[in-house]
C-alpha cells in the first residue's frame, strides 16, 4: 500500500517540479483566496505544516508516539514572545524574521533536556513518559504566572523596531509570507534530513532497534538526536503561531489537547509518507476553523472520521493517494471512477442521515430551550416530530447498506487490480 | 598469545537456574568454529553473552585480549564483533540496499551525522553495492526486506552482519529452516564472505559442521566439554556418549 519515500527517490527533474509547485502554491495562495478569513486559515496552515512534519519525524520516521509535542511548540512560542518583548524593551537590533530561530533553539534546548529522559525507552514507555512530561510542564506553567502569564497568557506586539526591508509585519499578508518562507525552508530541511545517515538510522531504529545496537549504533542516542531536531522545528512552528496571534496562553498552547491534535492530524494526513503531515495540517485548520463554524458537534465528527481512518486506511490520506497513484501508474485507475462515485453518493446519503441524527440529538441535549426546530442543510428539522427522526434513520440505514454494498464491490475490484499489478511487477523483475 | 575470543569460567543464571556453568573457550584469530550441542545446552545463551545481548553472572569474555563482558552490544560491535540471529533480524521496511548501507555506516565513521547526504557518501554506497552482489541479491536491490523470501532474508541477515567489516563473526543457526540445496549454497556464501575472519557458528546439520569448521566446540549442559578438530571431536568418547552418537555416523556417511 505505502511506498517508502526513502527508497523510491524521484528523479532530479520531478524533484524540482514538486518543490517548485510547493513554492508556487505558497506564494500564490493568498492571491487566489483573497478574503481575510482565508489569509488567517493559510497562516495557520503554514506553521502547522512545520509542526506536523516535526511531529512526524518522531511518529512516522522514528516510531516514537509522543503525547507531548505541544511542550516544544508551546515553549518555543513562549520563548519567541519573551524574545520579542525583550528586544522591544531593550531596543536590540534583532528583526522579527529571526525570532522563530530563537523559538526553535528554545524548542531544541527543551527537547535536549526532556528528551534525554523520554528517549531512554521506546514504545509504550516512551509514550507514557511524554504524556507525563506534557502534563507536568502544563501544570508548572500555570504555577509560574510571571513567565507564562497564568490564565491570561503573555501578549506582545510584533511591529517593533525599524521595518525590515520595508516590512513592518503589521498587515496579516506580511505575516503570512514570513510563515510561508519558514514553511518552505523547514519543509525542505526536514525532507533533507530523511536522506542523511541519522535520518536513515532513525528509520532503522523504528523498524528494529535491537538490530541497530548490533551494528554499532546506540539506539537511545539516535532517538535523542532526532528528538532534539524535531524539537527545533516544533519551536519554530510554535514561534510563528505566537507571532501570528501575538499571544501565547499556557492553558491552550501547552495543553494535552493540543498535543493530541498534532498526533491526530499527523496520523490522519499520513505518517508513513513524508508529505502526509502537510495534508494533516491542512485538515486540522479546515476542521477547527470551518467545521466548527458549521456545527457545534464538530469534535464528534472528527472522532468518527478518525475512527473510520484507523479502521480502513491506517496509513492516512497520503497512503490513499499513494495507492491510487500506483494504480494509475499501471493504467488501472479508470476501473474505479464509477466505484468512487458510488462510494461518494452512498456515503453522502448515509452522512446526511447520521448527521441529521447527531444534530437533532445535540439540539435536544443543549438547545432544547430554544424550541424543537433545528436548522440542517437549509432545512428545518423538528425534533418533536417522529417523521424527522424516522426520515433520518431511514436515510442513515439505506445509505449505510448501499455504502457497504459498493464498498464490498470496490474491495473486490481493488484486490484484483492489486494482484494484477503484483504479477506485472514480478514479470518485469524476471525480465530484468 | 591473545585469542580472538576467549571465555573464562563464564556463568549465567536465570533466577536459580544456571544455564551456563563455567564455560571456557579460546578461539584463535582466523579459526572457523562450529558450536554444537543438544537443544537447550546453552549455545544461543553463549552467543548472547559474548555479543552483549546478555550480561554474564560471573566470568570473563575477552575480544582480542580486551575484556568485553558487561559492555553494551554497540560497544562490542565497534570493537569488531558482529553477530546474526536465529530468528531473522533485519529492517523489514527498508530495501535490501538500505539494510546493507545501515550496516556499513558506523564502521566508515559516519555515526550520527545529519549534515551530509547518504547519496554523497561514495565509500558507503560502493561498499553496500558490493555487499548486495556478494549476498546474491542484486536482482532484489530495491525490494523491501519484508517482501523477500525466507532464504533471501537469511542471506540479507548475513550481509548486514558482515557489512561493518567485523573481524569476529557469530552466526546463530544461519541455515535453520532451509532446504538441503539452499543450505549448501548458503554454506558456500558464508565461507566466501568470512574469508580471513574468525567465525563462530551454531549449527545443527552435521554435514555442514564437518564441512565448514576448522574446529568444533561441543556445548553440553552449559559447559564446553570438548574443543578440537572435527576428527578429534568425532573420536572423543565423552562427546560420543554425551551427544553425538548416531548423528556423527550419519554425517560421515554423508561425507564419503
Amino acid at each position: 500500500m505505502t511506498t517508502n519515500p526513502t527508497t523510491h527517490r524521484p528523479k532530479k527533474t520531478s524533484h524540482l517540479l514538486v518543490w517548485g509547485s510547493f513554492a508556487l502554491v505558497l506564494v500564490a495562495a493568498p492571491w487566489i483566496f483573497g478574503s481575510s478569513l482565508a489569509l488567517t486559515i493559510l497562516s495557520q496552515i503554514g506553521y502547522l505544516i512545520i509542526i506536523c512534519l516535526s511531529y512526524n519525524m518522531l511518529l512516522g520516521q522514528g516510531g516514537m508516539l509522543s503525547f507531548g509535542h505541544a511542550v516544544y511548540t508551546g515553549l518555543g512560542g513562549f520563548a519567541a514572545i519573551h524574545a520579542i518583548n525583550y528586544v522591544t524593551d531593550h531596543a536590540v537590533p534583532l528583526p522579527l524574521v529571526l525570532i522563530p530561530i530563537i523559538g526553535g533553539l528554545a524548542g531544541a534546548f527543551i527537547a535536549f533536556l526532556l528528551g534525554y529522559v523520554s528517549t531512554k525507552k521506546a514504545g509504550t514507555t516512551f509514550a507514557m513518559i511524554t504524556l507525563g512530561i506534557g502534563e507536568l510542564v502544563a501544570a508548572i506553567a500555570m504555577m509560574f504566572s510571571g513567565v507564562f502569564g497564568g490564565e491570561g497568557g503573555i501578549t506582545t506586539n510584533r511591529t517593533y523596531g525599524t521595518p525590515f526591508l520595508g516590512l513592518t509585519f503589521g498587515p496579516q499578508m506580511q505575516v503570512y509570507y514570513l510563515i510561508a518562507v519558514y514553511c518552505f525552508v523547514c519543509t525542505a530541511l526536514m525532507y533533507a534530513f530523511t536522506g542523511t545517515p541519522l535520518g536513515r538510522m532513525l528509520n532503522a531504529v523504528r523498524d528494529n532497534p535491537e538490530r541497530v545496537s548490533f551494528i554499532g549504533y546506540d539506539t537511545q542516542l539516535v532517538r535523542w538526536f532526532a528528538f532534539i531536531i524535531s524539537g527545533f522545528f516544533a519551536g519554530i512552528g510554535g514561534s510563528l503561531a505566537a507571532i501570528n496571534f501575538e499571544i501565547v496562553n499556557a492553558s491552550d498552547a501547552l495543553s494535552g489537547m493540543r498535543s493530541g491534535s498534532y498526533l491526530l492530524f499527523t496520523f490522519l494526513g499520513g505518517a508513513t509518507v513524508f508529505f502526509g503531515p502537510i495534508i494533516g495540517a491542512v485538515l486540522m485548520v479546515l476542521a477547527s476553523v470551518l467545521l466548527s463554524e458549521f456545527t457545534t458537534a464538530w469534535l464528534l465528527y472528527l472522532g468518527l472520521v478518525f475512527l473510520i481512518m484507523v479502521m480502513f486506511a491506517p496509513g492516512g490520506v497520503a497512503s490513499l493517494i499513494m495507492a491510487n497513484v500506483r494504480v494509475a501508474r499501471f493504467g488501472k485507475l479508470h476501473r474505479f471512477w464509477g466505484l468512487y462515485l458510488g462510494l461518494l453518493v452512498t456515503g453522502l446519503v448515509m452522512l446526511a442521515g447520521v448527521s441529521a441524527l447527531i444534530e437533532m440529538i445535540y439540539h435536544i441535549q443543549l438547545n432544547a430551550a430554544m424550541g424543537p426546530e433545528v436548522k440542517f442543510l437549509g432545512m428545518q428539522l423538528d425534533t418533536s416530530s417522529a417523521a424527522a427522526w424516522a426520515g433520518a434513520i431511514v436515510l442513515a440505514v439505506i445509505g449505510g447498506a448501499a455504502l457497504e454494498f459498493v464498498r464490498r464491490r470496490f474491495a473486490r475490484v481493488w484486490g484484483q487490480a492489486q494482484e494484477e499489478i503484483e504479477t506485472e511487477i514480478k514479470r518485469k523483475e524476471q525480465a530484468a | 598469545m591473545t585469542y580472538a575470543i576467549e571465555l573464562k569460567d563464564l556463568r549465567k543464571s536465570f533466577g536459580k537456574t544456571e544455564i551456563i556453568r563455567g564455560a571456557n573457550l579460546a578461539v584463535a584469530a582466523g579459526e572457523r568454529v562450529a558450536v554444537i550441542g543438544p537443544n537447550g545446552a546453552g549455545k544461543s545463551t553463549l552467543f548472547n553473552l559474548i555479543s552483549g545481548r546478555l550480561h554474564p553472572t560471573s566470568g570473563e569474555v575477552h575480544l582480542h585480549g580486551e575484556r568485553i563482558d558487561g559492555m553494551k552490544p554497540y560497544e562490542i560491535n565497534r570493537r569488531g564483533l558482529s553477530r546474526s540471529f536465529q530468528i531473522t533480524n533485519i529492517f523489514p521496511k527498508l530495501s535490501v540496499f538500505e539494510n546493507l548501507r545501515c550496516g556499513v555506516l558506523w564502521s566508515l565513521g559516519y555515526r550520527y551525522t545529519f549534515l551530509r547526504f547518504l547519496s554523497g557518501l561514495h565509500d558507503a554506497n560502493e561498499r553496500a553495492e558490493t555487499l548486495v552482489r556478494q549476498v546474491g541479491l542484486a536482482a532484489k536491490r530495491d525490494v523491501l526486506a519484508i517482501n523477500l523470501t525466507y532464504a533471501e532474508q537469511r542471506a540479507l541477515e548475513i550481509g548486514v552482519t558482515i557489512a561493518g567489516g567485523a573481524s569476529v563473526i557469530l552466526l546463530d543457526e544461519p541455515t535453520a529452516g532451509m532446504s538441503k540445496t539452499e543450505t549448501s549454497h548458503f554454506i558456500d556464501l558464508i565461507r566466501e564472505v568470512t574469508v580471513g575472519k574468525t567465525l563462530l557458528t551454531v549449527e545443527h546439520d552435521m554435514g555442514v559442521v564437518f564441512g565448514l569448521a576448522d574446529k568444533i566446540a561441543v556445548v553440553v549442559y552449559g559447559e564446553v566439554i570438548a574443543f578440537d578438530t572435527p576428527e578429534a571431536v568425532r573420536a572423543n568418547a565423552r562427546v560420543q556418549e554425551a551427544y553425538l552418537g548416531s548423528s556423527v555416523a550419519d554425517a560421515q556417511g554423508g561425507l564419503h
